[in-house]
This record gives structure tokens, C-alpha cells and sequence, in this order.
């Protein structure tokens, strides 16, 4: 008996209190609603779709339209004289457009040839964790240029498809953590027509890039291209710059170091012609380091329809 | 010695259930929030919708919850959606604001009758990894089963840690305008 009135208090008791117990713990209310994960795409691997000279991870939003102006001078070491460098200098205007948030083309003009060129890039994969996992961007990037120059020599059959040259390149790139992004490049460029039999017509490479965010808005570059020996003539060397993004709200700049003094696939990949440091033929000490600088301006075109 | 075991279930079942019955909460989870910091002299506006904010009601003691995801605000300009969430707001470290806390005059709010109340809400809103306490007032709107709610408010950006550079101190007016607009269901 005794029992039984034991059992009824702890019923009544409970039928008392655990309601309370359970409804109490209403400091959380929106862990009811259990964690609806969503996917989150990784944003801001670099500040903007160029490293230095090649291509970055990144894509111009849709809609916008990113106008670049770029510039490498001659090498330093020519001294105050050159202003270093600052007086000889290549150039490169051109605009990017996004299409979509994943497709984006782009063209530019350079005064090294008189070249035009022309890219697409797509975003296969993008980055990102939650209810999808990627844990790498991947971009195809296609580019074509056109040799502008008169052909040196007039009497051959010159074709217009002489002065074209294509390049294909996959970039597989990953944010780290906010401060450091790494990615490859590997690289196929073709040259319908070269100097010699030893310059192939196809040449791979591969490219490695990533960036440091040193504060808010400042990050450090690098980008390094190795082409394998055996396919370009010998006095070409690789591609290696650094250099710093600085984005001040529509603009970014970005400062650099290269060795390169063009700004197309084809020039920096295979007519770079002096190493940051060697020694020329009569055994002194060189620099082939040049400054140079991309700036970039965003122009929203087509507004997102959310904000109407 | 039956009749006392039904009279103590009948009992335990009956507070249950009230305590169930009071427990009525209401929820949404694509509230939209809407944030208007454009400096008068500004010539760009510097404003972000969120589409996808979540938020609970409690009607038995008018608690009242909010989340927003930073990365869920969409601005007219992609690069001014980047930097929102790279440099002011960092995203990456601090995904979520949230708002924990009640209606203070939950006694003429009648969440159970049609009708348009003024209520008044405060509790702490945690933006940028930091907190404050807030109070505000808003409307809801009770129609039907739904309760609609609409609130205005401004927050001071210094408040919250999110510095603005000289650079764009022109642009960015030192507090932001929210707007908020929801219409809760009730949760089953």
C-alpha cells in the first residue's frame, strides 16, 4: 500500500513539474526549429580574378563589368636615369564581364605585338562546406590572342591563323583559412606558329600561385609558372612575381615585382627573357626584376533582382 | 486504490497538456531583414536584404528570438557584398547576428485575437561577436493564426566593433537603419 501512495505522489509530482522541466528551456527557441543546414560557398579566395599576371580562382560577380589597366615597366636596374623603369613601359586595357556567377569572359588589348585577347572562364567546382562539402575550387579557363604585328616576312603564305595562339588551364585553388589561399594551374599553350623547330607548338606547364592576407585589405601575391625544358628556345626563363592587392572600396590595386614583361598567356609564359637575378656574359650580376602594376574598377551593369 | 491512480494520470495528463497548450509557439524561417547604412553624402547606397532570417515567439511568456545569416544579406553590388563580409562584418569568424529576448508587455499583446498591437521588445542583439542590450518598439499583427511582425530600429556600427576607414567615412553613415518583417506560423 504504502508503495502505491508513493507511486501516486511521484506521478502527481511529476505531472507537476515536468512540464515546466521541459518548457523552461526556452533559452534556445530557435534550436526547436532544428539547424536547417545550408551549403556555404567560400567567398574571397583572392581579392580579385587575376594573381599578377595569370588568371586567379575568381570570377567578376554577374552582372558586373570589371575594366583593368595594367602596366610593366622596364627593369629596375637601369636606375634613376630610367626613372627604374618607369619610362619603358608595356600595356594592357581590357574588361571582364560576369555572365553568370560561374561564367565569365573577358578581353584585353596589349601594346606587346599589338595583341588582342579573349577568355572565358567557368567555375566547375566551387568551394564549400555544410550540407555540400567541396574542398576545392575548380575553373576551366580557355584564352585566344592574335598577333597584331605586320608579318616580318611578306613573301611567305602568312595565314591569319599564323598570329594565333590558344591556352587552356585548369585551376584548382582552396582558401585555407581566411588568410591563405593556394592554387595550381596546369597549363597547355599553342602557338600555330613558332620561330624554330626547337619552339613546340604545344607547350605545358604548370603554375602555382596562393596569397597571404596581411591585413583587411592587403594581401601578398606570388605566382610562379614552370614550362619543362625542351619546349621553348633557350634564352626564355620562367615567370615569377609578387606582389600586393590593395582594395580601397571599387578599386583594387594590385603592386608587383616580375620578371615578366607581358601580360598575355603566351608572352609571360614562354618569352620571359631575364631571371630576377643572373649573371649576363660577362659574368655580372643582373636583375630582370621590373615593377608593375593591374589596377581594377567594378561597374555594376545588371542589378541583382533581389534588391527591387 | 484504482480510483486514485486514474485521478493522479487523469491529472498528470491534464497539466501536460495545458503546459502544452500555453507553450504555443509561432516561427519563420524567411523573415526578411532589411539594412540601409548609406551616408547622407554618399554616392552609392549601402544597403543588404536578408531573405532568410529565422525567428520564434513564445506566446505563453513572449520570449522572442532572432538569427540572421551575414552571408545570407544580398547587396545591389557583388564587390560591396564581399567586403561586407570580409572586412566589416567577417563572416567567416562571426556567420550569425541574433537577437535573444522577450515582449515586455506581453499583456496587451493578445496573440489569440485579431488585431494590429504595439509591442515593445528587448533583450540582446550580438552583431560582430558582440553583444549589447537593445529595446525597441514594433507592430504585430495578428490575423488569423499568422502573427505578423514588423519592427525599425538603428544600431550604432562603433557599438558592434565594425570600423569604418576615413577612406569610406563618406559613404558609410555611422549607424545603420533595420528594418525587420516577418510573418510567423504556428509551430506544430
Amino acid at each position: 500500500m504504502k508503495k502505491i501512495y508513493l507511486l501516486a505522489f511521484v506521478l502527481m509530482t511529476t505531472g507537476l513539474f515536468l512540464p515546466q522541466a521541459l518548457f523552461a528551456q526556452d533559452e534556445d527557441l530557435l534550436s526547436l526549429l532544428g539547424d536547417e543546414e545550408s551549403t556555404d560557398y567560400t567567398t574571397a579566395t583572392f581579392k580579385t580574378n587575376r594573381v599578377v599576371n595569370g588568371h586567379s580562382i575568381e570570377n567578376t560577380g554577374k552582372g558586373v563589368l570589371d575594366t583593368k589597366f595594367s602596366h610593366r615597366f622596364s627593369p629596375l636596374r637601369q636606375g634613376l636615369y630610367d626613372m627604374f623603369g618607369l619610362d619603358g613601359a608595356f600595356i594592357r586595357i581590357g574588361a571582364d564581364y560576369g555572365v553568370t556567377d560561374r561564367f565569365m569572359v573577358g578581353f584585353g588589348r596589349s601594346s606587346y605585338e599589338k595583341t588582342i585577347d579573349g577568355f572565358a572562364k567557368y567555375k566547375i567546382l566551387r568551394q564549400c562546406s555544410g550540407a555540400k562539402n567541396i574542398p576545392v575550387t575548380l575553373a576551366y579557363l580557355v584564352d585566344a590572342q592574335v598577333n597584331g604585328l605586320k608579318f616580318a616576312d611578306q613573301e611567305r603564305d602568312n595565314k591569319f591563323s599564323d598570329r594565333l595562339y590558344f591556352t587552356h588551364q585548369l585551376l584548382v585553388g582552396r582558401k585555407f583559412n581566411s588568410r591563405l589561399s593556394l592554387q595550381l594551374m596546369p597549363t597547355l599553350l599553342h602557338r600555330n606558329l613558332t620561330n624554330s623547330p626547337e619552339d613546340k607548338n604545344d607547350v605545358y606547364c604548370m603554375g602555382i600561385a596562393g596569397r597571404v592576407k596581411l591585413t583587411k585589405r592587403v594581401t601578398l601575391n606570388a605566382e610562379y609558372y614552370y614550362v619543362p625544358e625542351g619546349q621553348i628556345e633557350d634564352p626564355y626563363v620562367n615567370s615569377l612575381s609578387i606582389g600586393f592587392d590593395i582594395e580601397t572600396g571599387g578599386h583594387v590595386f594590385q603592386l608587383h615585382f616580375t620578371n615578366s614583361a607581358y601580360m598575355t598567356y603566351k608572352g609571360f609564359l614562354t618569352e620571359t627573357t631575364e631571371d630576377w637575378f643572373y649573371k649576363n656574359d660577362n659574368g655580372n650580376l643582373l636583375s630582370g626584376i621590373r615593377f608593375g602594376f593591374n589596377i581594377s574598377r567594378v561597374f555594376t551593369i545588371v542589378k541583382p533582382k533581389v534588391m527591387q | 486504490m484504482q480510483k486514485l491512480m486514474i485521478f493522479c494520470a487523469a491529472f498528470f495528463v491534464f497539466t501536460m497538456a495545458a503546459s502544452a497548450q500555453s507553450g504555443q509557439k509561432f516561427f519563420t524561417r524567411d523573415g526578411k531583414v532589411k539594412f540601409d547604412a548609406t551616408a547622407a553624402s554618399s554616392p552609392e547606397r549601402i544597403d543588404a536584404l536578408s531573405n532568410s532570417a529565422t525567428c520564434v515567439l513564445d506566446a505563453a511568456n513572449g520570449n522572442f528570438q532572432w538569427a540572421v545569416l551575414i552571408k545570407g544579406f544580398q547587396f545591389e553590388k557583388s564587390l560591396m557584398q564581399e567586403h561586407f563580409n570580409e572586412n566589416y562584418l567577417e563572416s567567416g569568424k562571426y556567420p550569425k547576428a541574433t537577437f535573444v529576448g522577450k515582449i515586455t508587455n506581453l499583456n496587451e499583446v493578445t496573440l489569440s485575437k485579431n488585431g494590429t498591437y504595439n509591442a515593445i521588445v528587448s533583450g540582446q542583439m550580438t552583431i560582430h561577436g558582440v553583444t549589447k542590450d537593445i529595446t525597441t518598439n514594433g507592430a504585430i499583427t495578428v490575423n488569423g493564426s499568422n502573427v505578423k511582425v514588423n519592427a525599425g530600429f538603428n544600431l550604432n556600427l562603433a557599438d558592434y566593433s565594425i570600423s569604418i576607414p576615413a577612406l569610406v567615412s563618406d559613404k558609410i553613415a555611422k549607424e545603420a537603419k533595420v528594418l525587420v518583417d516577418a510573418t510567423l506560423v504556428p509551430k506544430q
